[in-house]
């Protein structure tokens, strides 16, 4: 039994198929993370279980609480950061973060111990409007406000969206800080750079799960040969390398173009065949989460 | 009980914080009482009459110095040409034409002499048709007083005239109950609607909704603040209706705030329903100015609903400004009690449950 149990989970927006039966479990103190382009179906699956909707089919539990039926005690136990910043503009950070306290019934003294490596950082901004903050201000005072009453469970939707680098690995760190006091985070992101930092890691595509393993056991998964490989003209590579003979599968991968090697590839005999490509390179690489995403999608 | 303490400090708050909300809600009032019932009137005055005078006689300078001492009447001209007088008024430069005929003064003590013709320029019917009574009403008069001079017995006095409950048939008392409930359509109708939808757009409800709070609570801590303004903004126009026109309620005014309590909710709850409704503040005030302008219109606040037509008066059993706008007038202008109105607060009453009620339904939280 797990924190969150999933199962078969289904919603729909009227001819919209936004979540198709989802199953996944999350154990205790766990950092899962749920990785997918825009419209995977991340959102709609956290709107479920903070229970702000109900499941057209499946169950789920959080904390040992049916989303439908102990709605009540979920709000107690969980804390949702939504993707687009939502605490009042117009009240300063100070009352917005006093504000949530009172709503859960808690004071901000009970649970500073535990929001204070976060909330220390904006504290000296604690009489600025919530509006007037930076990107990464905002989120931490959301963080604050979303942990005020402790609770078990933290959603997190995209986080990260639009903050900067240093920001994001940041609250990345703070994440890890949270995971060790046994706050179990379900987290969403659509940067597969962050994957690697979730325990367990859910694949989401068109609300269904491709597959969810450790961040290197995903990688693992990836099987075949794969090559990097470039020249002067990228796109007419791209064309040329698909129609080489045992080349599974070629796309576009940052500066480069992964090729994917089926049977009966040699690169040898590749270089040969292309050998009129300008400044032609080929390197065997690595493969990523991002290959392996590509991989699940094409099946 | 401390989370619906603070939610309620908390819309308090966000409506100080507010760079406009505090000055409108303390200006609005004030300017409306202050300058509508001089601008809404619908007395008419400043009359410009042209009397063509074919008689030349004390008869016909005695009607005509009767005009412009009136208060209504200005006489704008005096000439012995019809055509110069329907010149001036097609000019828009006189609004009613009193040709006396010749020898009207003689003929007057001999037999019936020839009518006197009024003319007026009816493209605004009010003005039009006023300003004819009136001048009607001063040749009455004059010729009266002429023949009550010749003859020993007296013939005025046979008729007195008595307004009840507004004596000088000013209409500003007629409008400021009126203008009263249109403060309340805006004030409590608009700002609990334009704060929901509000945190719909930014996407705190969402932060809100994840909270134990019921939504009971939570549509509760958006209508309490507005009640209370709505209690500050009837005394304000009661006080403005006193100190600067005089007007002071003859019935008691428990019985003007207890219609204004059920008014108020009923409003509120009125607007937090389309609240729910919307998605978006234009959407909102779309809706809203769309009923607000029906009760405007047929709720008896500018012109009376028994000249309506009978489909159209029973369409406003339905509008609950139709009940406020009686109770306001009866209590303010006749001194009428709760008792004597009670199915216009019965009305009220059952308006203000059924719209909080369908607030709070409609508003989507799951309970």
């Amino acid at each position: 039994m797990g924190v969150i149990d999933v199962h078969n989970l289904s919603k729909s927006y009227g001819k919209v198929l936004a979540l198709d039966r989802v199953s996944f479990s999350v154990g205790r103190g766990e950092l899962f993370g749920l990785i997918g382009p825009d419209g995977a179906g991340k959102t709609t699956l956290f709107r479920l279980l903070t229970t702000l909707i109900n499941p057209d089919d499946g169950c789920a539990e959080v904390d040992g609480c049916d989303i439908i039926k102990d709605y009540l005690s979920i709000r107690k136990r969980v804390g949702y950061m939504p993707a687009r910043f939502s605490l009042y503009p117009d009240l300063s950070v100070e009352e917005n973060l006093q504000f949530f306290a009172a709503l859960f019934g808690v004071t901000v003294e009970e649970s500073y111990d535990l929001i204070a490596p976060i909330y220390k950082q904006i504290e000296p901004f604690c009489t600025r409007r919530a509006g007037k903050l930076s990107g990464g201000m905002k989120q931490k005072l959301a963080l604050s406000c979303a942990l005020i009453h402790r609770p078990s469970v933290l959603f997190l939707d995209e986080p990260t969206t639009g903050v900067d680098a240093v920001s994001r690995n940041e609250f990345w760190d703070m994440l890890a800080a949270l995971k060790e006091r046994g706050i179990t985070i379900l987290v969403s992101t659509p940067y597969m750079d962050e994957a690697s930092r979730c325990d367990r890691i859910a694949l989401c595509s068109e609300g269904r799960i491709l597959g969810i393993d450790t961040p290197t056991g995903i990688v693992r998964g990836f099987d075949k040969p794969l090559y990097g490989i470039s020249a002067k003209n990228m796109f007419a590579l791209l064309e040329r390398a698909r129609s080489e003979e045992g080349v599974e599968d070629c796309y576009p991968f940052g500066e480069k173009h992964h090729l994917v090697a089926g049977e009966g590839f040699d690169e040898e005999r590749f270089k040969a065949a292309l050998a009129d490509v300008e400044c032609l390179e080929i390197v065997s690489t690595e493969p990523t989460i991002e290959d392996m995403f590509i991989k699940l999608m094409r099946r | 009980m401390r989370a619906f303490i603070v939610l309620v400090q908390k819309e308090f708050l966000q409506i100080r914080r507010n760079s406009f909300l505090p000055r409108l809600i303390i200006a609005f009032p004030i300017l409306v009482m202050l300058l509508m019932p001089l601008i809404m009137t619908m007395d008419v005055r400043q009359v410009n009459v042209a009397v063509v005078d074919l008689d030349r006689s004390t008869t016909s300078r005695r009607i005509a110095s009767h005009i412009s001492a009136s208060e209504y009447l200005t006489l704008a001209q005096t000439t012995a040409e019809y055509p110069f007088a329907m010149e001036a008024l097609e000019q828009g430069q006189v609004d009613v034409i009193v040709q006396i005929p010749a020898d009207f003064e003689r003929d007057m003590t001999v037999a019936t002499p020839e009518r006197i013709s009024i003319t007026a320029n009816a493209v605004n019917a009010t003005k039009g048709g006023m300003g004819m009574q009136y001048v009607v009403q001063t040749i009455a008069h004059t010729l009266s007083e002429l023949r009550g001079e010749k003859s020993p017995a007296k013939l005025s006095g046979l008729v007195t005239i008595e307004n009840r409950y507004n004596p000088t048939l000013n209409y500003r008392y007629y409008m400021i109950p009126a203008l009263m409930i249109i403060l309340f359509i805006l004030i409590c109708g608009f700002l609990p609607a334009l704060s929901i939808v509000g945190e719909k757009e930014n996407g705190t409800i969402e932060q809100i909704n994840v909270t134990p709070i019921s939504r009971f609570m939570f549509i509760l801590s958006k209508l309490v603040p507005y009640w209370l303004i709505g209690f500050f903004v009837v005394t304000v126009a009661m006080l403005v209706a006193r100190l600067v026109y005089g007007l002071t309620p003859v019935g008691s005014i428990g019985a003007i705030y207890f219609g204004a309590l059920l008014f108020i909710l009923t409003i509120s709850g009125f607007s937090l329903t389309i609240a729910n409704f919307s998605e978006t503040m234009q959407q909102t005030m779309f809706v809203m100015f769309f009923f607000i302008m029906i009760f405007m219109l047929m709720s008896g606040l500018l012109t009376p609903i028994d000249s309506m037509p009978m489909w159209a008066q029973r369409f406003t059993l339905i509008l609950p400004p139709r009940y406020f706008v009686e109770v306001l007038r009866s209590v303010y202008l006749k001194g009428t009690t709760i008792v004597e109105l009670w199915t216009n607060y019965a009305a009220l009453g059952v308006f203000a449950l059924i719209f909080n009620i369908l607030a709070a339904l409609t508003y989507k939280k799951q309970a």
